[in-house]
């Protein structure tokens, strides 16, 4: 009876903790949303009605079509680069023993806890410093800002594939070479689409890390190539209203439906 | 098919020596067991065979041909791995025709041959399924047919029936070992159950800490084992220490003149007995080897029952008796045994074989 009576309270517990998270995960998602159709300048609430003129808006300041696009071409390439090369290290920390495998893993994985505006600007010196030695200009160009998305998301990359490759049973290879496939082969038809789920997940990790991110971007943008994170930011300092909701809005749709997709194809509840 | 070689194979993992001088011939269409406790080295042996691991120093044929530098994928020998190793993101049957495209065998020709298959493991039908999707015995199966449909030239079976329950290892035991014979295939099977080998293979290979302690047929190994490790490991036995006084006749630490089937090619000095616990009888009419002691202890064992006998000498024996009349019967209940009850035990010279001492 007590036991019984406990074990309830615990469960309403966990529920309500539950829901508490959610709550706080979600308010800001909503309002965002919400406010995103108001049709006062000055927010405030409840609102005055409803319209869609801040996503007209959205569309006719161009500076943010152009943050757009320019935020979806360095994460598409950041996101191939950085998956690629972190795949690589991946199977180099599962599969080979080599002296400095522990630290080139926690090398890797660092950029998850160095704070972007401090990682930007030691880039910001590291390309300045590249520039007066070998004559290669980075700062505030396109490659600069791509090799510093590449470096945020190869901690993803190598996070997720090296949790999907440990988790490939060996005796699988060794299945496949016993029947016939070479080395090649044996990764094509086996390996490879064993950690897929792996892949597919650490790919969009990558594309939403790069494409949201502020920080690190702001120190190594040049004149005309802001990112959209930036135009928003820059857009704020001299106007508030909910024209950045609607932006907002709209990003929130297209992360909302690419993890969509993604999770058709392989469930990301598994892989992360 | 065809048969397989191993001269002289060493497999050295740093200090370690896993593998330690095998030479071992398999006979075509032969099934032979490497058998031995659990890190003795038998996966290492049979990884090798496939070519999964590098030979440290040695040589391995399968038929003429010297294998011991070859790529896995070169070698066409077909493996069940123990954990099946099925390949979890294709069919049941794509998973059976890997190993067919890989010898770009031609397209019209793969079907057939994986229905074939399918139908020789009793998995008709289950073809379009994931390997998920299957039991336990059902991917066991897959695995079989997937290593048999490429026509190896050996099958490698590692503890092949270790993941199963108790019931289906016994039928799964039964269809391996008629497939095998049905396609005359030359096999080397890796197993720590020495029941599984004694039932199933035609030579055993009993293995001690890398290095082969006897190789021969399971009567041979139970009848005649070469060592006290093989008289231990295969079956049970009683294990008499002490010293050989004369030709045929050993007296054991506690004073026990014992006679011995004489070999000739036994040790001279110090050694061991061993006694098959079921030679041994409880009373009996006269002759050598009788020695009165006492019923320590009985243990029911279903088919059997064993007695564990302190003789005088202060030498325990174990004793086993077949329960072979039905129960109830009035002699039975007389002749049964209790703790305590003063017994004597015999058994013929020709039950006790003389050993080298174990190395301590
Ligand atoms: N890759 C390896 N590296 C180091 N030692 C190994 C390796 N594989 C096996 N061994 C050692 O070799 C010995 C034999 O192993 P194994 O062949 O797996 O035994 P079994 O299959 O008979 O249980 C063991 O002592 C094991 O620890
Ligand atoms: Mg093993």
């Amino acid at each position: 009876m007590i036991v019984s009576l406990r074990r309830h309270w615990r469960r309403a517990t966990l529920c309500a903790v539950v829901f508490l998270v959610y709550v706080f995960i979600l308010t800001p998602v909503i309002f965002v949303s919400w406010i995103s159709f108001f049709s006062n300048e000055i927010v405030s609430f409840p609102p005055e009605g409803y319209t869609l003129r801040w996503f007209a808006n959205v569309w006719e300041q161009r500076v943010f079509a152009r943050g757009f696009v320019m935020s979806l071409q360095v994460a598409a390439i950041a996101t191939v680069l950085g998956v690629s090369l972190g795949t690589l290290a991946s199977i180099a920390i599962v599969r080979y023993r080599f002296p400095g495998r522990e630290t080139l893993n926690m090398l890797l994985l660092s950029p998850l806890i160095v704070p972007g505006t401090v990682a930007g600007t030691a880039l910001y010196i590291f390309y300045i410093a590249v520039d007066d030695a070998l004559e290669w200009r980075l700062q505030a160009t396109l490659e600069g800002l791509v090799l510093a998305h590449v470096m945020l998301t190869i901690p993803w990359t190598v996070r997720l594939v090296t949790a999907s490759l440990v988790g490939i049973d060996r005796s699988v290879e060794d299945a496949a070479m016993n029947l016939g496939a070479n080395r090649w082969t044996t990764f094509r038809r086996v390996t490879f689409p064993m950690m897929r789920a792996g892949l597919v997940a650490a790919a969009l990790f990558s594309f939403i890390t790069s494409f949201e991110n502020l920080e690190l971007s702001l120190l190594l943008v040049g004149p005309g190539r802001t990112t959209l994170p930036i135009a928003i930011l820059q857009y704020l300092e001299f106007k508030v209203d909910p024209t950045i909701a609607a932006v907002s809005f709209v990003q929130i749709l297209l992360i909302g439906t690419l993890m969509l997709i993604t999770d058709r194809f392989v469930k990301l509840s598994r892989v992360v | 098919m065809s048969q397989v070689s191993l001269r002289r194979l060493v497999k050295r993992f740093g200090a370690v020596k896993a593998v330690d001088d095998v030479t071992l011939d398999v006979r075509e269409g032969e099934l032979v067991a490497l058998l031995g406790p659990s890190g003795c080295g038998k996966t290492t042996t049979l990884r090798m065979i496939a070519g999964f691991i590098a030979a440290t120093e040695g040589q391995i044929l399968i038929g003429d041909r010297d294998v011991t530098h070859l790529p896995p994928y070169r070698r066409n020998t077909g493996m069940v791995f123990q954990g099946y190793a099925l390949f979890p993101h294709m069919t049941v049957a794509q998973n059976v025709a890997f190993g067919l495209e890989m010898r770009k065998v031609a397209k019209a020709d793969i079907a057939p041959r994986v229905a074939e298959a399918l139908r020789l493991v009793r998995l008709d039908g289950l073809g379009e399924r994931m390997p998920r999707q299957l039991s336990g015995g059902q991917q066991q199966r897959v695995a079989l047919a997937r290593a048999l449909v490429i026509r190896p030239e050996v099958f490698l079976l590692d503890e092949p029936l270790s993941n199963l329950d108790a019931k289906l290892r016994l039928s799964v035991r039964v269809e391996i070992r008629q497939l095998q014979q049905s396609l005359g295939l030359t096999t080397v099977f890796v197993t720590h159950d020495q029941e599984e080998a004694l039932t199933l293979a035609d030579r055993l290979v009993v293995m001690s800490q890398g290095s082969v302690q006897q190789i021969g047929t399971p009567e041979a190994l139970y009848e005649r084992p070469a060592n006290h490790f093989v008289a231990d490991f295969i079956g049970r036995s009683n294990f008499l220490e002490g010293r050989v006084t004369a030709p045929g006749m050993f007296r054991t630490r506690g004073g026990l003149d014992v006679a011995f089937a004489d070999t000739g090619a036994s040790p001279r000095d110090a050694g061991v007995l061993a006694i098959r616990p079921e030679k041994v009888q409880v009373g009996g009419e006269a002759g050598p080897n009788r020695f009165p002691g006492t019923i320590e202890f009985v243990t029911y064992l279903g088919a059997a029952t064993e007695l564990r006998v302190r003789l005088a000498s202060g030498e325990a024996v174990a004793v086993t008796r077949p329960n072979d009349t039905p129960a109830g019967d009035g002699a039975v209940a007389a002749r049964a045994a209790m703790p305590g009850q003063p017994v004597t035990v015999s058994w013929p010279p020709a039950a006790a074989l003389l050993l080298a001492p174990p190395a301590a």
